[in-house]
């Protein structure tokens, strides 16, 4: 797709999110008063979270998590990024509603997520980390790295073997490969799932409100179009 | 401190027991106030169509679920390990708002069996009682199932539960549970329309021997009105119950059933925001004289109340109980006290099947599906296979929301090219059954308060000392079996079993059933609460939720805490406001 098509998808899609943000959520959060402290950048506008150099590595490592092949367009394509930067520069970015008081303790497996970042703080510091290994191993940062080697780069990151610091290299992956599919998969008017690419590769129909003619049809394909929360389009109304 | 004049009646939450308990108690003339942590939820504005069928916001972002920034729980394996908190939710999802749980369950609503009200003294009569485990604690729960009929009855007329009895006082009816109690009248609505799956779960069980029936639905089949003159419409098979709200006025919930009524009444109010964070009892001891709430302004409040009921969920009647010192704390190494004893949760396991056909598996309401009791409760020897307990196996149909439930091969590479193909060609054509099994309450499976971390409230965090047990672990690995043989018999491309892990861990939903720890029973010194869900130290205290649960059976625990509720509710009306006292003498 044209660049200036993608551009323009993007910024009518930041409208339509915007506008909707106002009647999508009409329940009074009963958070009010002890927000946890942000990460850098958790007070401007949806959609600004990331970085340029954290986008690069973004859009390059979901487009290879998710890629485009032979049965389509993959999670760059479907604007997983835009998805992954707004969720992050919101209350799930910041861990809003995670219990965030020490004392702090590693754990066991099954004893949970014990680190005292937020999902934004750790993108925000495993980035250039994962950027600097890459360097390192192949001199060029993950986004210029061929598809064989970022493919690499994220198997080594899944098994841990990428140094962090104090991070685990797999809660990271575990993080990004959630946030991709989230954003592959979620209603569009979220960022992601441009033009329903992730719900039509699947075959999930979108919100339909009534399949109570359809259900009994055994084995027949659904035959009415995808749609999402804001109708057939998408992402306006 | 705000102090507030005083009410007959104080409910502690506002969720499925509370809602009951305004309902019925209102009935007797009594000004009754319920309290409510989370705000107020009404179906037309919160639970719209479209906009309640968002898995992210609510699903993923758990929109509608407690929030472990307010108050969350520690947990550990066992004493030795140091307890740490559910940072974000996980293994289960309380409720939170006017609605509570029961706003986003499935509406899978079960009655338990005979055999499950007198689990330890049929064991005993049965195996002898060298077959119970040295460290289980299981015991009767001081009430019956026949005493309990009426209300779950009452219940299933609340709830328009649709379904197809097995048991008519006493006549096995063709095509329910042949294995069920006895039901006084039919379901309020038929079944749910078969979907696909069900139809192929339903033959691949009765080639095995086993013998299926449709789940019982807290959806409805068909428009409905309820006990209350509550109308309710038709389920549209919308497949968006389960973690959501239901904006069609289908599936079973207190803004569905019963608050179009109560909220009408002069003598009821509800205050929202209102996070209760003690109970005090005069200075004798055996009084509760008010609780104190904090609002959203971080206000403090005290509210009296001549009859105080805690009603939220099941963790949270327990450790207001601990915080207000009310009762004797469990002790696992004496294994004295009371409070905190028998917590029990739900032994559960899956096998992915993969079918040539096309399921449409986007279609589905939460509790429709086909399901085989055979290996529940008392329902079949247990002598050979040496555990105590079973469970129920299911087709559930619920919906798939893409983003979490989507099933792919468990060999299929994690991501990629090679998962995207996966999830192309399974989405349809792939689903997960399950087992549903029960746990056992064990000496060393227990609440107390944590002594490093605080909820937002100051309070001590409420610690769950919980692992698996051998018994349940061979109950479900035998579930897991049966289960196995039915999706072989459905004939698919392929299947999987995942069976029950070894150790419970926190991070993978499970259920939203915890139980135990204010449990009820005939014995002050091994339970919290009367056979009416009554204090013993504190007359005017009732303690009401799956908290009462001696240990959990097989089954989701709403349609027995719907039970309970009403039968605590009448005892309230038919014997404790005549004559304010202790229900049973100690």
């Amino acid at each position: 797709m044209p660049n200036n098509r993608r551009e323009f998808l993007k910024y009518s899609l930041l409208a339509g999110g915007a506008a909707l943000s106002g009647c999508a959520r009409p329940t009074l959060p009963d958070d009010s008063g002890d927000r946890l402290v942000g990460p850098p950048g958790y007070d401007v506008p949806a959609g600004h979270f990331f970085t340029a150099a954290e986008r690069e590595l973004v859009d390059a490592a979901v487009g290879r998590l998710i890629p485009a092949d032979e049965l389509g367009p993959g999670a760059l394509e479907a604007g997983v990024r835009e998805f992954i930067d707004r969720q992050l520069s919101g209350p799930y970015g910041r861990a809003e509603r995670w219990y965030m008081s020490g004392p702090w303790h590693d754990g066991s497996e099954e004893q949970g997520y014990q680190m005292r970042y937020s999902p934004a703080e750790l993108y925000r510091h495993c980035i250039p980390r994962v950027d600097a290994w890459c360097r390192d191993r192949y001199g060029g940062n993950f986004a210029e790295l061929r598809a064989a080697q970022q493919d690499e780069t994220l198997s080594a990151l899944e098994n841990g073997a990428i140094d962090l610091g104090v991070f685990d290299p797999r809660d990271f992956f575990r993080m990004l490969w959630q946030n991709a599919r989230e954003g592959f998969l979620a209603d569009p008017m979220y960022g992601g799932n441009q033009q329903f690419i992730g719900w039509k590769l699947i075959g999930f129909p979108g919100p339909r409100y009534n399949y109570a003619r359809y259900i009994t049809q055994y084995g027949k394909p659904y035959p009415l179009p995808t749609t999402g929360l804001l109708g057939r389009g998408g992402t306006s109304v | 401190m705000v102090k507030h004049r005083s009410a007959d009646v104080v409910l502690v939450g506002f969720g499925q027991s509370a809602s009951l308990l305004a309902q019925e108690l209102t009935e007797t003339g009594l000004e009754v106030l319920a309290l409510e942590r989370g705000g107020p939820r009404r179906t037309s504005e919160e639970f719209a169509i479209p906009w309640v069928q968002d898995e992210l916001r609510f699903a993923i972002r758990n929109e509608l679920f407690e929030q472990p920034h307010r108050t969350t729980v520690s947990f550990r394996h066992n004493a030795r390990q140091r307890s740490l908190p559910m940072r974000h939710l996980g293994s289960f999802n309380p409720g939170t708002g006017v609605g509570g749980a029961a706003v986003h369950w499935n509406g899978q609503h079960w009655r338990f069996l005979p055999h499950d009200f007198e689990l330890r003294s049929r064991t005993v009569e049965q195996y002898g009682a060298g077959f119970i485990p040295d460290d289980m604690t299981i015991q009767d729960w001081g009430v019956t199932y026949a005493e309990l009929e009426p209300w779950y009855d009452k219940f299933d007329y609340i709830c328009g539960v649709s379904g197809q009895a097995g048991n008519l006082r006493g006549e096995i009816q063709a095509g329910g549970n042949p294995f069920e109690g006895p039901r006084s009248r039919p379901y309020p609505l038929p079944p749910l329309k078969r979907d696909l799956l069900s139809t192929m779960f339903d033959r691949a069980a009765i080639e095995v021997g086993d013998h299926p029936f449709p789940g019982p639905a807290s959806n409805t089949s068909k428009p409905y009105k309820n006990a209350y003159g509550v109308q309710m419409g038709a389920c549209t098979y919308c497949g968006f119950c389960e973690w959501h709200g239901c904006g069609n006025y289908s599936k079973a919930s207190p803004q569905t059933t019963i608050l179009p009524v109560l909220l009408e009444k002069p003598n009821f109010a509800c205050r929202t925001h209102a996070a209760v964070t003690r109970i005090n009892l005069d200075s004798t001891g055996t009084r509760a004289v008010s609780v104190n709430y904090v609002d959203m302004q971080g206000e403090e409040h005290e509210q009296p109340g001549d009859l105080i009921i805690v009603s939220a969920y099941a963790t949270h009647n327990v450790h207001l109980l601990l915080v207000s010192g009310i009762g004797r704390p469990y002790d696992p190494r004496s294994g004295k006290g009371v409070v905190g004893r028998n917590y029990a949760y739900q032994t559960v396991s899956s096998v992915d099947v993969f079918t040539h056909e096309n399921l449409n598996p986007f279609m589905g309401a939460g509790a429709l599906g086909q399901i085989v009791d055979d290996y529940n409760s008392g329902n079949f020897d247990h002598g050979r296979h040496g555990f105590i307990g079973g469970g129920y196996i299911a087709s559930w149909t619920t919906g798939q929301r893409p983003i979490g439930q989507m099933v792919i091969p468990h060999d299929a590479p994690g991501w990629g090219s090679g998962w995207k193909r996966a999830a192309k060609e399974n989405y349809l054509r792939g689903t997960s059954l399950a087992t549903h099994g029960s746990s056992m309450a064990y000496r060393d499976a227990y609440l107390d308060l944590d002594p490093a971390y605080r909820d937002v409230y100051g309070n001590p965090l409420l610690r769950v000392t919980f692992d698996f047990h051998e018994n349940d672990l061979k109950m479900s690995d035998f579930l897991t079996r049966q289960l196995t043989a039915i999706a072989r018999a459905m004939k698919p491309r392929a299947y999987h079993a995942n069976p029950v892990a070894r150790h419970y861990s926190i991070v993978p939903y499970q259920t939203t059933h915890n139980t135990g720890g204010a449990i009820m029973g005939n014995d002050p010194e091994t339970s919290v609460v009367n056979r009416y869900l009554q204090c013993w130290d504190v007359p005017n205290l009732f303690v009401v939720g799956a908290s009462a649960f001696p240990q959990n059976a097989g089954y989701n625990p709403n349609g027995t805490v719907g039970a309970l509720s009403l039968w605590a509710a009448d005892a309230i009306r038919s014997r404790y406001l005549k004559s304010p006292g202790p229900l049973v003498q100690a």
